[in-house]
């Protein structure tokens, strides 16, 4: 990859709304190039989307249940793990799928709305999969940090003086 | 009752009342009373210290490394710090006679220029400049001599300058590249010239490098790492840019065995040792902080870009700062003083900058702005600036 890529992707990794006329300026291209050069990671899949860090403990009635479950698989033959992964993914309440060294073999988050929700999800939809062996499911109780970003307030706030020499 | 009674003296120093308070104190002050001001009058870095770094604070406290360190610092810093200007700058000094740890930069100048200059004597400060050095040098009794360097040289130091400010009674000369608060940078080719002046006229060098690792690009060349120099050069520096560690107060100065004996003195007398905490957070910074510092720069060097483009789309002209974290515009073109300018901008469009006037020679004319600010405060600063210059524009 070339090196304004890395830069650029970096950036936008970072700050998704930062503006192409800001990137421009700060890696010193021209915002033709900026562009160009999101097309081509957006178009290959290297940029899969943009989106916003929320902490949806602050919203009142939106709180909602997350769950981390592990998952253990025999995996096919031929496929795999890729097959049962793909099977569990599609399933919109899944929020993230990782296959994982250890002790089991595949990570689930879940969002549900309540915990018999989730419940009602592990055994019906997740447990009676073929290939599944044992599910163990841990509930989230709280958020200290998320993809990079503390959750706590003031944490970032800027504690130097207006002015200084 | 107690009797009444006339003060007969002053009871204030002459050389306290010689001085005058700092310029910047006055925009401190406008600004602090104001709402959602966006401050560019910042001269430290955006970024907290590294976790690391304070967890190894920390950590020595919980065992116990509360008392005095010996007075020129814990010997494995003074080691460490000897390494890493090796390393870093091609600047060996030896850690058991050349090192002293100091309560920041600050400390390194002002006991650098009392263990070195007479009453009387002229130090020549290469303006503008950090605003303590002139202070300093009346402080200590000395006469500060000053140079404005120049926006067409981007205000580098040229031999020529420098050349004419010397005189019988010069004792040193007082330089800080890359600059608080043009972000100037000098090159080694563009350095070495001062070498002949300073050699030919046996001139001291304080050499303030604290901006040393946010030299964006060129690799920073210290000037005692010029030949011949390190026997005349009074090497500052310290933690508070590079690894953003202010508020901490420690830096380190280097020198020749027997000018750093003779700081010694002052500085055992004055603070005993720097913060014994703040040491060992140090440490921590020169043994795995490369990372950290490798990320600050790669930040700042991009809203370095990202400013200076800024400035050229709403006609602002500005020279390509090539250090540190100040772009130094003209504002020559409002017609305004830089005074002017900076109250203005503050009051009708909450932006914060220092008017170039108080660093010294050489900076009216132009305002000092400090990018280590969020990307979005920039964006945001920029877009009132443009606002106020068309609103001022004839």
């Amino acid at each position: 990859m070339e090196k304004h890529e890395l830069e650029i992707l970096k950036l936008v990794e970072d700050n998704g709304r930062l503006g192409v006329p800001s990137i421009a300026k700060m890696v010193d291209c021209t915002e033709e190039e900026v562009q160009a050069v999101l097309n081509k990671l957006e178009k290959e899949n290297v940029i899969v989307s943009y989106a916003a860090v929320v902490d949806w403990s602050k919203v009142e009635e939106q709180e909602g249940v997350t769950a981390m479950i592990d998952v253990k698989v025999t995996p096919q033959r031929g496929v795999g793990f890729d097959e049962v992964a793909e099977r569990i993914y599609r399933f919109p309440e899944v929020k993230a799928l990782y296959l994982v060294s250890g002790a089991y073999d595949l990570s689930v988050v879940i969002d549900g709305k309540t915990m018999s929700e989730i419940a009602g999800f592990v055994s019906e939809k997740l447990s009676t999969l073929d290939s599944v062996i044992s599910t163990t499911t841990h509930f989230r109780l709280k958020t200290y940090k998320h993809d990079g970003v503390v959750f706590e307030d003031g944490e970032d706030d800027d504690k130097r003086i207006v002015v200084s020499p | 009752m107690s009797t009444p009674f006339v003060r007969k003296t002053n009871r204030l120093s002459d050389a306290v009342q010689h001085i005058q308070p700092s310029g910047i104190r006055r925009f401190f002050d406008m600004a602090s009373t104001m709402e959602d001001v966006i401050s560019l009058g910042v001269g430290e870095p955006d970024f907290v210290t590294p976790w690391n770094v304070r967890e190894a604070s920390i950590d020595s406290m919980e065992r116990g490394y509360t008392a005095y360190t010996s007075n020129p610092g814990i010997l494995e810093l003074r080691q460490e710090i000897s390494k890493y200007l090796d390393e870093r700058f091609e600047t060996p000094y030896d850690p058991e006679r050349e090192i002293i740890v100091t309560a920041g930069a600050s400390e390194a100048i002002d006991i650098a220029v009392r263990s070195t200059v007479n009453p009387g004597e002229e130090v020549i400060i290469v303006e503008p400049g950090f605003v303590s050095y002139a202070p300093v040098v009346s402080l200590a009794g000395g006469r500060p001599v000053s140079i404005g360097t120049k926006k067409e040289n981007e205000f580098k130091l040229t031999k020529e300058e420098l050349e004419a400010a010397v005189t019988p009674n010069t004792k040193a000369v007082m330089i800080s590249f890359p600059n608080n608060p043009t972000g100037a940078v000098m090159t080694k080719e563009e350095l070495a010239p001062l070498v002949d002046v300073i050699e030919r006229h046996d001139l001291l060098v304080f050499s303030d490098e604290i901006y040393a690792e946010l030299s964006y690009d060129n690799e920073h060349c210290s000037l005692a790492a010029l030949p011949g120099m390190k026997d005349r050069t009074i090497l500052i520096s310290g933690f508070s840019k590079a690894f953003a560690m202010t508020g901490w107060r420690l830096g380190f100065v280097c020198a020749p065995a027997d000018i750093t004996a003779a700081m010694l003195k002052i500085h055992q007398y004055i603070l005993m040792c720097a913060s014994t905490p703040a040491q060992f957070g140090a440490l921590e910074a020169l043994r795995s902080g490369r990372d950290d510092v490798e990320r600050m720069i790669t930040s700042y060097k991009q809203r370095r870009n990202y400013i200076v483009k800024s400035f050229a789309e709403i006609g602002l002209s500005c020279h390509v700062p090539g250090g540190a974290f100040y772009a130094f515009p003209s504002i020559e073109n409002t017609g305004m003083s830089s005074d002017q300018f900076a109250e203005g901008l503050l009051k009708e469009e909450h932006v914060a900058v220092v008017p170039g006037n108080v660093f010294g020679e050489g900076g009216e004319g132009h305002v000092r702005c400090s990018y280590a600010t969020s990307m979005e405060s920039l964006e945001t600063a920029l877009d009132r600036m443009g606002r106020f210059l068309k609103r001022h524009s004839s």
